[in-house]
């Protein structure tokens, strides 16, 4: 088997010194995982569309920059009223969609009514929900006003569903996306490819770029071959497995591990049996060894593990994986305790991504060692969202939650993990008036904390993004706060 | 000639009537909320119905199948939920790849199996038969998926001749998209050529065994002679109806290949169509497929039906 | 020449010929070989491969782990033992559903002829016209992926194949002498099947039977392939090729013998049926 392994590591070091070297390239083909269903970003929750279009097309008011900061976007600068619920948005007064009609106040002003509309079909209209009037003050100045103070504001009008459209176009976007950004959408081959190219009447600083095509590579088994082929130039979310070790060693690749906002958690039914007794709910939390799920995540054993609903790379985070360690043993004396001294049978529905599938079964095995059979079921995502996630028909699940700070899903009434605890969603709502950020942290921690210990669900790892590109690119995002591939930095080495 | 014509093309009507309700119906119960899906998590229940009422999924479910019958007489096969454009513009789009692909496949499964089939039957009992046999067994025992993957990496990865995958689109030129198809098809292409191989073999082997062509070499003519004139073309009957058996079966069988090699296919579409719970796609796609295999069985019936008109009775 | 004349020196010159007959013996020894190995993981298997190991994962073949170990630290040789009886299960089981439904079809439109045979044949054409993945990808969509749903998929699309099988065969022989002598002493339709047509088509329906238990076998392994069969932790080969394919750069031994698993398993069936042809088909033996 060495031997085999040596002759194909000969086989592709001589094929890369014979293939020519490219000078001053400006095209760039990237594969993505999954085909947006459509190309309008304030018309759908697929992540596959921002993962395109954000910051490369379509701009919002503010950005979210590579470590979670907010960044003035389409408004230069704003103030803020004393109580925090009056926003003054000065806008750049030289942007342009690509239609060549010029952004201005009346555009932000259609682009958020749109959004809060009743007839919207908005995916996160909760965004804003805090609005209570927008107004045009002046072309270039717009004035939001809020029911009450909200301290996320400037970070939520910064999401791929806050992003600014016109009038004019808004109703096609979704086959045909007109955005302030700097690249055009130039063309959309079905089932394969989507391609943007340069802007050349870019408000901002040009990009390097001339083209990128998003490539639409479904298949992990084709992700690997298209990278080594050089088919694909970068796999920003690579589905590569146990690979990676092949691309670390391959000084053609540049492997970067980054962070993501995806808390990847073990799911409980906290309104059934027997997950709504907190003394079941600690038993598979001590059961479940953390260490050996990442290992065997289907994400080439990557990934950090978490205590609560937070993200590690979070100013904010505290580290609490250390609430409940391994010790099965003391797992089994719990479920006894709770009247289950042989352990009971349950499901286990597992959503496609490789962490589920994958991990799920790494669970599975850990918690049959304490008595629980879990009986899998693979699901696809439409099933998932309509049983588990609507109708709450499930006992345990695995989901990443990818959206960013949103440790307040355990407050929402009739969430499908039904968890309820007053004292949680007392801090959730002091958090959500609070805009000292000081103050926030700490209510963060709090929050974290009573999540731990309650544990309404597993808490395994922070999901990686594991980002494989060829070395001579550089300006990539090496973490993914939001879901974007930002190509705004992004250029061939010279 | 014409009653029977009548009949056959009354019962693919039948056959395709059939088939849509049943499609139909069985898309009805797949579990899983279309609107949901496109919104998310975080969709609020207006939002929800309003997209619903944009996609025609208040309506009742009779008036739903016969909105959908009407239109896809009409040539309307309405407008695919995902992708927001009509589901015909998505068919073809992905049919012009599907469609040169089982034929390309086709074409090598047949360019390989006649002439060693044609090869066996002539030197049977030969060491030469039992082994072009032997690989033809091993070729129908090879599934399809795992042969494509020994092509990507003996091609793609290490020789680096061949794209991995993907499709550049008819656009990038024809070389640069039949080069994207060499191996899909190659991999098609065997387990097919396999069993047709040993079909040609034995229809050979049948014809030269009968009287005319004994009578045709006791005439004096040479061996090479005879079985070119006069042995294939009757060998071919039987082959041929395997032939555009396979082609429709080609048409399906590219769900898997065009998963390995990510190419935008039809088998891929109605793929990705069902788990995003696209049904409208399904149900063209699927009736596609279903009107080819009708379709290709009612030319050959005719076919044969022209070659022996005792059949003409007997249906 | 049917089963009514079988005498013990035609038993005895069938068991001579299938010494002589390659394709059967090759063919019989494999597939009693993957029956021994299916049994056997029923007792016994190298590792208990329920209880993952992931520290062990990734192993390449060695005196321990002959095949190698896979992604989550199982054995291959354990799991592609557990997972030949998935794939012998589901293609058994469907070739039964096909018999089971499309043997009684076929037999009965012979039999009855006119509207009846014409009827169950188009309805046959019907199903036939569904291609076997299509209808696989539709039944798991609404029942979900499993092998449960793998059986009746592939058995659906084994229904018309035997019923077509079965009715030509019984065509072929109503006509004859002893079948119109038993219709003039006054037997009914059923009757003349059960001791007559079908006794006399058993040889083709247990040759079409290998045939289909092998396409059942290959077709499994697609669905699991595609994510549509056996669903994990229960090893099947084609999940199991699915699973190592990202993996063949650097752990070839994960993909490469479970497709070996299938191809054998596959090879056997086909020879078995092939030799099983030349034995029991008079006809087609004097053409090879």
């Amino acid at each position: 088997m060495t031997l085999v392994k040596s002759v194909l590591a000969a086989t592709a070091f001589a094929l890369v010194t014979s293939t020519s070297a490219f000078a001053q390239r400006a095209d760039l083909v990237l594969g993505v995982v999954l085909e947006p269903p459509h190309l309008d970003p304030t018309a759908g929750a697929a992540a596959a569309i921002d993962e395109i279009l954000y910051a490369n097309v379509f701009e919002g008011l503010t950005r979210i920059g590579q470590s979670g900061e907010v960044l003035p976007a389409l408004a230069e600068r704003w103030d803020i009223s004393d109580d925090g619920k009056v926003y003054t948005f000065y806008l750049r007064q030289n942007a342009k969609f690509h239609d060549g009609s010029a952004f201005d106040a009346d555009d932000a002003k259609f682009s958020l009514d749109r959004a809060r509309a009743d007839d919207s079909t908005n995916a996160q209209k909760a965004l804003f929900a805090a609005i209570d009037t927008v107004e045009v003050v002046d072309p270039y100045i717009l004035k939001v006003t809020l029911k009450r103070p909200q301290g996320s504001f400037l970070y939520n009008m910064g999401w791929g569903d806050a992003v600014m459209v016109a009038p004019e176009s808004a109703a096609t976007n979704a086959e045909k996306p007109v955005g302030t950004g700097p690249f055009k959408f130039e063309n959309w081959a079905r089932g394969s490819s989507i391609t943007i190219v340069k802007n050349a009447d870019y408000w901002g600083e040009p990009v390097a770029l001339e083209k990128a095509e998003f490539r639409v590579i479904p298949d992990a088994a084709a992700a690997v071959p298209a990278l080594l082929s050089g088919d694909v130039h970068a796999f920003p979310m690579a589905p590569v497995g146990e690979v990676l070790e092949q691309f670390k060693a391959d000084p053609r690749f540049e492997v970067v591990v980054g962070v993501t906002e995806g808390e990847t958690i073990l799911s409980m039914n906290n309104g059934k049996e027997p997950f709504n007794d907190i003394k079941v709910r600690q038993a598979i939390a001590h059961a479940i060894n953390r260490d050996e799920v990442i290992a065997g995540n289907g994400m080439g054993g990557l990934g950090t593990p978490i205590g609560s609903h937070f993200s590690p790379a979070n100013a904010a985070y505290e580290d609490l994986t250390g609430t409940y360690p391994y010790d099965p043993e003391k797992a089994k004396a719990l479920l006894a305790e709770a009247g289950y001294p042989d352990g009971f049978s349950a499901t286990l529905k597992l959503p496609p991504p490789p962490y589920a599938r994958e991990g799920g079964q790494v669970i599975a095995s850990q918690l049959r060692q304490i008595g629980i059979n879990l009986e899998i079921i693979p699901v696809e995502w439409a099933d998932w969202l309509s049983t588990v996630f609507k109708e709450k028909d499930y006992d345990l699940t695995i989901i990443s939650h990818t959206e960013p700070n949103d440790i307040d899903i355990y407050s929402r009434p009739d969430y499908y993990i039904s968890y309820q605890n007053p004292d949680f969603n007392a801090v959730i709502e002091e958090l959500d008036v609070t805009a000292d950020e000081a103050k926030r942290n700490e209510l963060y921690r709090k929050a974290q904390e009573i999540l731990a210990k309650d544990t309404p669900v597993g808490f395994l790892f922070e999901l990686p993004k594991i980002g494989v590109w060829d070395a001579n690119l550089e300006g990539m995002w090496h973490n993914m706060p939001v879901q974007a591939n930002d190509l705004t930095k992004v250029k061939w080495k010279q | 000639m014409s009653a029977f014509l009548a009949k056959r093309l009354l019962i693919g009507l039948v056959t395709l009537i059939v088939a849509s309700i049943v499609v139909f119906a069985v898309l009805e119960i797949v579990p899983g909320d279309p609107a949901l899906l496109m919104l998310g998590m975080n969709a609020t229940p207006e939002a929800l119905e309003a997209l619903r009422s944009q996609m025609g999924l208040d309506q009742s479910i009779p008036v739903r199948y016969f909105n959908w019958i009407g239109g896809m007489l009409m040539g309307d096969f309405g407008r695919s939920w995902t992708y927001s454009s009509p589901v015909l513009d998505l068919i073809i789009e992905r049919g012009i790849v599907s469609l040169p692909l089982a034929i390309l496949s086709l074409f090598l499964s047949t360019a390989i199996a006649i002439p060693v089939g044609i090869f066996a039957a002539s030197r049977r009992g030969t060491i030469a038969d039992s082994a072009s046999m032997g690989a033809a067994q091993i070729g129908v025992a090879i599934p399809n998926f795992w042969f494509a993957l020994l092509l990507v990496y003996l091609f793609a990865v290490w020789l680096r001749v061949l794209p991995a995958g993907g499709f550049p689109g008819w656009g990038a030129g024809i070389w640069p998209a039949l080069k994207a198809l060499i191996m899909p098809s190659l991999a098609l292409a065997l387990p097919q050529a396999a069993i047709l191989a040993r079909v040609t073999r034995s229809a050979m082997l049948e014809v030269l065994g009968e009287d005319y062509i004994r009578t045709a070499r006791a005439k004096g003519m040479s061996r090479r002679t005879v079985l070119w004139r006069h042995a294939l073309r009757n060998a071919m009957i039987p082959v041929l109806t395997i032939l555009g058996l396979q082609f429709a079966f080609l048409l399906a069988g590219t769900i898997i290949i065009e998963n390995v090699f990510y190419l935008p296919g039809l088998g891929r579409l109605v793929f990705q169509a069902i788990t995003q719970r696209d049904l409208i796609v399904v149900e063209g796609v699927v009736m596609l497929l279903v009107a080819s295999v009708v379709v290709v069985n009612l030319v050959v019936d005719i076919l044969y039906a022209a070659v022996d008109p005792r059949l003409r009775v007997k249906a | 020449m049917s089963a009514h004349q079988a005498a013990p020196s035609r038993s005895f010159g069938l068991l001579l010929h299938a010494f002589g007959n390659r394709s059967f013996l090759i063919g019989s020894a494999i597939t009693v070989l993957i029956a021994l190995v299916a049994l056997v993981s029923f007792f016994w298997t190298p590792y208990d491969i329920t209880h993952l190991v992931v520290a062990n994962k990734m192993k390449p073949p060695s005196w321990a782990h002959p095949f190698g170990t896979d992604h989550f630290g199982r054995d291959i040789l354990s799991m592609i033992m557990i997972g030949s009886r998935n794939s012998i299960a589901v293609a058994l089981v469907a070739v039964g559903i096909g018999m089971g439904i499309g043997i009684p079809i076929g037999c009965w439109a012979a039999a009855r002829g006119g509207w009846v045979d014409e009827t169950l044949m188009r309805m046959n054409d019907i199903v036939f016209a569904f291609p076997a993945l299509l209808s696989a990808v539709m039944i798991t969509a609404i029942f979900g992926p499993g092998a449960i749903n793998a059986i009746i998929a592939i058995g659906i699309f084994n229904v018309p194949v035997f019923a077509r099988v079965a009715r030509a065969g019984a065509m072929s022989i109503w006509p004859r002498e002893y079948v119109l002598a038993a219709r003039a002493s006054g037997k009914g339709r059923a009757q003349i099947t059960i001791e007559h047509i079908l006794p006399n088509i058993a040889a083709i329906l247990l040759i079409q039977g290998t045939i289909q238990f092998a396409l059942g076998i290959l077709a499994e392994s697609g669905l699991s392939y595609v994510g549509l069969g056996a669903q994990p932790p229960m090893p099947s080969w084609g999940r199991m090729l699915f699973d190592s394919q990202t993996r063949m750069m650097i752990a070839p031994y994960q993909a490469l013998f479970p497709g070996f698993a299938i191809v054998v398993t596959v090879l056997g069936l086909n020879l078995l049926g092939d030799g099983l042809r030349d034995l029991l088909d008079p006809k087609l033996r004097r053409e090879r």
